[in-house]
């Protein structure tokens, strides 16, 4: 009696057991699992944080502190509360430069944007060289702009630039554009050098946007009798939609910061008319060495930055789930 | 089930194993570097912002040269002017500081400010006989943190058949400034031009007329600083200077002149070299004209000053020390001037200098009655030279009147 029960009892020991281990060897695979993924994670998140996160909050701290050339030194740096904050504030350096970083950001994105968009959809009908032609339109975004602000400089200037020189001689003008020296004019020269810069960037990511989209659309709206002002207007553009937000997005977040192209083709003169917030941010840290207002100046532009990397991030959201 | 997690395992210890090996390495990298502090000392490590040639290898010969006498060889580093400042900050808070650092005198009051530096008088150094600007550009808080062989300033530069042909003598006050430059301006061809960019070079080229007139960069709003300030905005107003001036800087202004775009202009020696190179450019040099005749003119002080840093190692900073006593000796100083069309530091080899080399008799002569920029002000000079520089932008722009602007200007300088 005992005799099978035992046996019986053992197997199902046996079984329990091999349960239990099958249990733990799949408790163990998971962790395992987890683990790797985790392990996969780490070099990311450890280089964001380093690379990201801590430059930004040392920058926030920094925004909140007096620091000065001897903090490097020393790394004392007493806190100041909002002091810094109320220095750029209280002085017309911030607004002056806000009105100046949106005339030029907002300036800067419709030309690229609208110019971009063109060239994209120019470059879409097939015709020899038309390769050719789409790679060297990359040219201004493969120089290093520190090249093209000075040839852009020279190209601009009131008496010896070849810009005036085509003007006098075509008879359009008798006397030169002050282009960067007149101060209602450096701005505008400085967005249509940033356009410039910025046309390659929105001619790519369009491009690829109008390659997305399938032809048979056009074919099924050209058999319905729609004109090309039509099929653009039902078809490119309502496809096109998720890619102009991130053109747009990235080309606000890229032109908010551009400092290399203002300080080479003006230096933020003449008079401040080219002064933006990146531009002061730098003259406040790196000339002035008043690191702390230069810190919170760099903050407004973050926020700014952060506030369209919502926007962003919410449109992509939202293209995702259409 | 178990099969995808094998390969996985295997995944998680070679990244481990990554891992351990990238802290290994890196933790190798920290350890090697502190090991030489004790020990004869054989090299030192110099670091400055010569990197055009001839002179990074003029300066590399001279640093080699002196450290042969001091039993030491100097590796000598060189960046661009704009960064050295930010790249020794930088090296400060690391404490990677070369033993032996050059700055520009107007910065070195701000890094001495910050106890980067040693105080020369510690090693034995002999001041005697440095002109008073150049030694008070190097001492903060009444200790010298640094001596510069040879010194600069700027002066007008003229093209001397432009002016024959012109019938122009060369001009030596503001009022036959003004006349000379409207004669000497042609299609194409302008008078005068300085450099009125909006950056401290800009500053500083104004200071010769802001401090000839009895102004000081302490009190912008002044009737001094105005008049000053006028002058600049009557040759731009006249047409006898460009308008571009106030997007120029001085190497701009040597291109103008050098092209025969402009027949005067404001500089400094360091372009000589350029200059001669030009065959059919024959150019003279005279001091900045004045306000009124018979006065001297008083010109910023231009010149790099080399010092001691600190460092962990004390037989390091007395070597570093001894190459920097012999880097200023009378010899050293007459071969850095010859070089580079400077002046030397010490009266007496000056006045020797302008002996030897006439050409140079007019920065001589400027050099005697130059200021440095920092002596008043130490460290607060940065935030008035901004005032100055927005002050000059907004009068030649038209902006604003020469007197507001530099009320605007006093604000930016005195604003915390």
């Amino acid at each position: 009696m005992t005799c099978p029960l035992g046996r019986d009892k053992d197997r199902r020991d046996k079984d329990r057991r091999d349960k239990d281990r099958r249990d733990k060897t799949v408790a163990r695979v998971r962790l395992g699992e987890r683990l790797a993924q985790w392990m996969f994670l780490v070099p990311a998140m450890a280089y964001l944080l380093l690379f990201f996160g801590y430059p930004i909050v040392k920058n926030i701290v920094m925004s909140f502190q007096q620091y000065t050339p001897t903090t490097f030194y020393t790394s004392t740096a007493p806190f100041v509360g909002l002091r810094n904050y109320s220095t750029i504030l209280s002085s017309d350096l911030l607004s002056k430069a806000l009105l100046t970083t949106v005339l030029f950001t907002a300036g800067s994105l419709l030309g690229q944007f609208v110019l971009g968009l063109a060239f994209a959809l120019f470059f879409q009908r097939s015709f020899p060289l038309g390769g050719v032609l789409r790679s060297l339109l990359l040219l201004p975004w493969l120089l290093p702009l520190v090249v093209s602000g000075t040839t852009w400089r020279w190209m601009l200037d009131t008496d010896t630039g070849v810009v005036n020189d085509t003007l006098r001689n075509l008879h359009i003008l008798s006397s030169g554009v002050p282009w960067l020296t007149g101060t209602s004019q450096a701005l505008v020269s400085v967005i249509l050098i940033n356009i410039w810069v910025g046309i390659p960037f929105n001619t790519t990511i369009l491009y690829g946007g109008l390659q997305d989209i399938p032809t048979h659309l056009y074919e099924a709206a050209e058999l319905d009798g729609a004109g090309p002002v039509t099929s653009f207007r039902h078809i490119t553009w309502p496809l096109l939609r998720p890619t102009v937000s991130v053109v747009l997005v990235l080309g606000a977040v890229y032109t908010l910061k551009v400092l290399d192209l203002i300080l080479v083709v003006t230096g933020g003169g003449p008079a401040d008319a080219t002064e933006t917030i990146a531009t002061r941010s730098y003259e406040l840290s790196f000339q002035q060495f008043e690191f702390g207002p230069g810190a919170a100046m760099g903050n407004v532009l973050i926020v700014i930055s952060l506030a369209f990397a919502i926007v962003y991030l919410r449109a992509n959201r939202r293209a995702r789930n259409v | 089930m178990i099969s995808p997690v094998r390969p996985s395992v295997r995944q998680t210890s070679a990244l481990f194993g990554a891992l351990a090996l990238l802290l290994a390495a890196t933790g190798c990298g920290g350890g090697a570097g502190a090991g030489s502090a004790t020990g004869e000392v054989t090299a030192i490590t110099a670091l400055d912002y010569y990197t055009d040639e001839p002179e990074h290898t003029q300066w590399g010969n001279l640093l080699t040269a002196c450290g042969k006498k001091a039993g030491v060889t100097v590796e000598h580093t060189s960046v661009p002017g704009a960064s050295l400042v930010p790249q020794v900050l930088r090296q400060a808070s690391s404490r990677t500081l070369p033993d032996l650092l050059m700055l520009d005198n107007a910065d070195l009051q701000q890094i001495a400010g910050t106890g980067a530096l040693t105080p020369l008088d510690q090693y034995g150094i002999d001041f005697n006989g440095f002109a008073k600007g150049i030694l008070s550009a190097g001492t903060y808080q009444g200790k010298v943190y640094g001596l510069a062989p040879a010194v600069n300033t700027v002066a007008l530069f003229y093209n001397k058949d432009m002016l024959s042909n012109a019938g122009v003598a060369v001009p030596e006050t503001w009022g036959e400034l003004k006349t000379a430059a409207a004669k000497l301006t042609r299609p194409g061809r302008y008078g005068m031009a300085v450099d009125a960019n909006a950056t401290f070079e800009g500053s500083w080229q104004f200071l010769p007329f802001l401090w000839s007139n009895g102004g000081h960069e302490k009190q912008l709003d002044t009737p001094q600083a105005a008049q000053a300030l006028q002058l600049w905005v009557d040759l731009v107003k006249s047409g006898s200077m460009s308008k571009s001036v106030v997007n120029w800087n001085q190497s701009d202004l040597h291109d103008q002149f050098l092209a025969g775009r402009t027949a005067m202009m404001i500089n400094g020696p360091w372009r000589i070299p350029a200059l001669n190179q030009a065959e059919n450019l024959h150019w003279g040099v005279a001091p900045v004209p004045v306000p009124r005749a018979g006065q001297t003119p008083v010109t910023p002080l231009g010149g790099e000053v080399w010092t001691v840093p600190q460092s962990a190692s004390k037989s390091r900073q007395e070597k570093a020390a001894r190459v920097l006593a012999c880097l200023n000796d009378s010899s050293s100083m007459l071969t850095v001037a010859k070089e580079h069309f400077t002046v030397p530091s010490r009266t007496t080899v000056a006045s020797q200098y302008a002996e030897q080399v006439p050409s140079m008799a007019a920065f001589v002569h400027s050099v005697e009655g130059a200021r440095s920029r920092t002596s008043e002000l130490g460290v607060k000079w940065p935030k008035a030279a901004t005032g100055i520089y927005t002050a000059i932008q907004s009068a030649l722009t038209g902006e604003q009147t020469p007197e507001k602007a530099l009320e605007r200007g006093q604000q930016i300088a005195t604003g915390s």
